[in-house]
């Protein structure tokens, strides 16, 4: 494949911990290939090179919090001709959501020396809300499997294979016992989008929640069996709280269960 | 098949059972602890088995907890079903590669598994393996990959002698006994709590010739007659039934019914009642291609009517809400499964209603259509 037919990559951060970036330099497999593939153009994150746009496709991490990136992010769409988000913060507003409930200048004052220099938006929002966004790709932090089957498909103009059912899909694929019949643990797999192969009920751990909602998650059923559970009302919430809070779904859940 | 003769072998002799079909170079799978559950693994000995647990079964509540005997066979189902051996989870079809722009698949030199032995059947376990035997290659498409997994596949049974409060097997009249010459050998494990035996049977040559390689003993009369009565027990004491009588034009007639949306509020669409149901056979093809271009996979893994991409046809989902998706596998399952394939597609194992983490009951659901609606010589 010659450079000139080779799709043009940036990968752009925002409010983020850079966790989703780190899984596609992890990708140590397929990285060769995918460079071979590809052109990375801008990636500050992994190389010097800052090439300008346009770019073929824009994997975009972090959240809008600042009015400068929601300026920011308005360039990146308009020089991109596929805008994929890359995790739960691009996604959903990331666990920095978290103020959206309460009163993010309270927590300047109490935070920083000099409140003064801090400029922020009082809302952590998603890529989504601010510009059409072609591709959310989930997970607090993405799959690299995803992340490469992603790029494979963009290539080859295909489809990607992401499915959108529950991680109690991946659980019974792998064989893993449920955690919340067996063991009485508190999951959100049922949910929950699948995508990380359903890692912690494999070790005895509730699903956290990381991918955000499934396509057709019925959060208020789940609530219930929180409930017979033993679950108190602000334990839902709190479970609801995690790295997708803002999803609509987990959103709408958590402050059913909120009566603060 | 000869005349069938029941014999009877100490509980120990299950140790020689399993070597004598390692002798004969089968994969054994059997009961074995994962997991807090009883699930379905390799087995080389007799320690591999559960021996001295029971399970306790409720909508959507599971627990494994000690018996106060020896039982090896002393629990009624797990999680996970027998399918999985013949029905793989997931199977990649074949490898294709681009050769300068020529496509070419490549033969698939996954080399065929060894025949299997299963240990431990249940008589709604084989109606199941029937059942499925019938839609995957007993019918004019065979699926070959079953069948080349099922050909030569040896089924030890062994008949309940309880029955856990979620099991219906008798309403479905797939059990609790074993029907004659559906496995090759059929077991009933008795008087555990001294001196634990087992009343043994051959369905099949095959099986015969097994089970000559123990030290039995003829069963007397008495022996035969405890046994029996001990899987009669496990009948009339179950508490779930369904009730089968005009059960399809139930589902059909039903369409529209206030119940739908009632069960709608509960079911996650999670789909692990067609996960660990036995007879569920739904799959999904997945195609993947590297970044490069140049290898492609085809695989095959099972797909559930529950998720919103199985209806999926050009334009989106038919199936977007969960009440049309519950819908669809009760009636399927109890209904259309009757047109399609002669009887209905649930062997009343019980699995959909311990493992839906809902806990959403089929009994109840059909039962629930039935209560409100003026059927026939049904309304009671």
């Amino acid at each position: 494949m010659s450079s000139k037919t080779k799709p043009r990559i940036g990968v752009f951060k925002f409010a983020s911990c850079d966790g989703c970036q780190l899984s596609l330099l992890d990708a140590e497999d397929h990285l060769l290939a995918v460079a071979d593939a590809i052109e990375i153009a801008y990636f500050p994150e992994a190389s010097r090179t800052m090439s300008k746009g346009p770019y073929d496709i824009a994997l975009v991490e972090g959240s809008i919090t600042t009015h400068h990136d929601a300026h920011r992010i308005q360039e990146i769409r308009r020089q991109s001709k596929k805008l994929v988000t890359i995790g739960a913060c691009a996604t959903s507003g990331g666990i920095q959501a978290l103020r959206n409930w309460r009163d993010v200048d309270e927590f300047i004052r109490f935070v920083y020396a000099s409140p003064k220099f801090i400029s922020t938006l009082k809302l952590s929002t998603p890529i989504a809300e601010h510009v059409p966004v072609d591709f959310e790709l989930r997970g607090c932090p993405i799959n690299q499997y995803q992340l490469v089957e992603l790029i494979a498909a963009t290539v080859a103009g295909r489809r990607p294979n992401i499915p959108t059912y529950s991680v109690c899909m991946e659980c019974k694929s792998r064989e893993t016992v449920c955690v919340a019949i067996a063991r009485r643990i508190a999951c959100l797999g049922p949910v929950t989008q699948a995508g990380c192969g359903a890692i912690c009920p494999a070790f005895d751990r509730g699903c956290f929640g990381c991918y955000g909602p499934m396509d057709s998650a019925n959060t208020a059923s789940i609530s219930e069996q929180f409930r017979v559970l033993g679950q108190t009302d602000p334990q839902i919430a709190r479970a609801f709280r995690g790295f997708n809070a803002w999803a609509w779904q987990f959103r709408k859940a958590s402050e059913e269960c909120d009566h603060t | 098949m000869a005349d069938t003769i029941r014999v009877r072998i100490v509980a120990d002799q299950i140790g020689q059972l399993i070597r004598s079909l390692a002798h004969r170079d089968y994969a054994i799978f059997g009961p074995a602890v994962k997991d807090g559950a009883i699930v379905y693994d390799r087995i080389e000995e007799i320690g591999d088995l559960p021996r001295g647990l029971t399970d306790h079964q409720e909508a959507g509540r599971y627990s494994l907890v000690p018996r106060q005997d020896q039982a090896l066979f002393g629990y009624v189902l797990g999680p996970q079903s027998w399918k999985k051996y013949f029905h793989p989870a997931r199977v990649k079809l074949f490898d294709a590669r681009n050769d300068d722009g020529v496509f070419q698949i490549l033969p698939n030199t996954a080399s065929p598994a060894r025949p299997v032995a299963l240990l431990g059947v249940r008589a709604c376990e084989l109606a199941a393996i029937a059942m499925q035997d019938r839609v995957l290659q007993n019918g004019p498409y065979a699926d070959r990959i079953y069948a080349a997994r099922r050909a030569g596949a040896f089924l030890v049974a062994v008949q309940c002698t309880q029955s856990a409060p979620t099991c219906f097997c008798h309403s479905m009249g797939t059990g609790p006994a074993v029907a004659a010459g559906t496995a090759d050998i059929t077991l009933t494990e008795m008087d555990v709590a001294s001196d634990h035996w087992f009343l043994a049977e051959a369905g099949t040559d095959r099986g015969a010739e097994v089970l000559s390689e123990l030290s039995f003993a003829p069963a007397t009369d008495t022996q035969c007659r405890a046994a029996d009565e001990a899987v009669a027990l496990a009948r009339t004491g179950q508490r779930r039934h369904l009730d089968t009588a005009g059960l399809r034009d139930l589902l059909i007639e039903n369409f529209e019914h206030p119940r739908w949306d009632e069960v709608a509020r509960r079911c996650l669409v999670c789909a692990n009642c067609t996960m660990v149901c036995p007879t569920c056979f739904c799959t999904d093809i997945e195609d993947a291609s590297d970044v490069s271009g140049t290898h492609a996979e085809r695989w095959r893994r099972w797909d559930s009517c529950f998720t919103t991409s199985f209806s999926y046809i050009h334009g989106g989902s038919v199936r977007t809400s969960p009440k049309a998706r519950y819908r669809q596998w009760i009636t399927h399952k109890l209904a259309t499964w009757i047109d399609q394939f002669g009887t209905p597609g649930c062997v009343g194992c019980g699995r959909c209603i311990t493992w839906c983490p809902a806990g959403i009951d089929i009994t109840e659901e059909a039962q629930a259509l039935r209560g409100t609606v003026n059927h026939g010589n049904t309304e009671s």
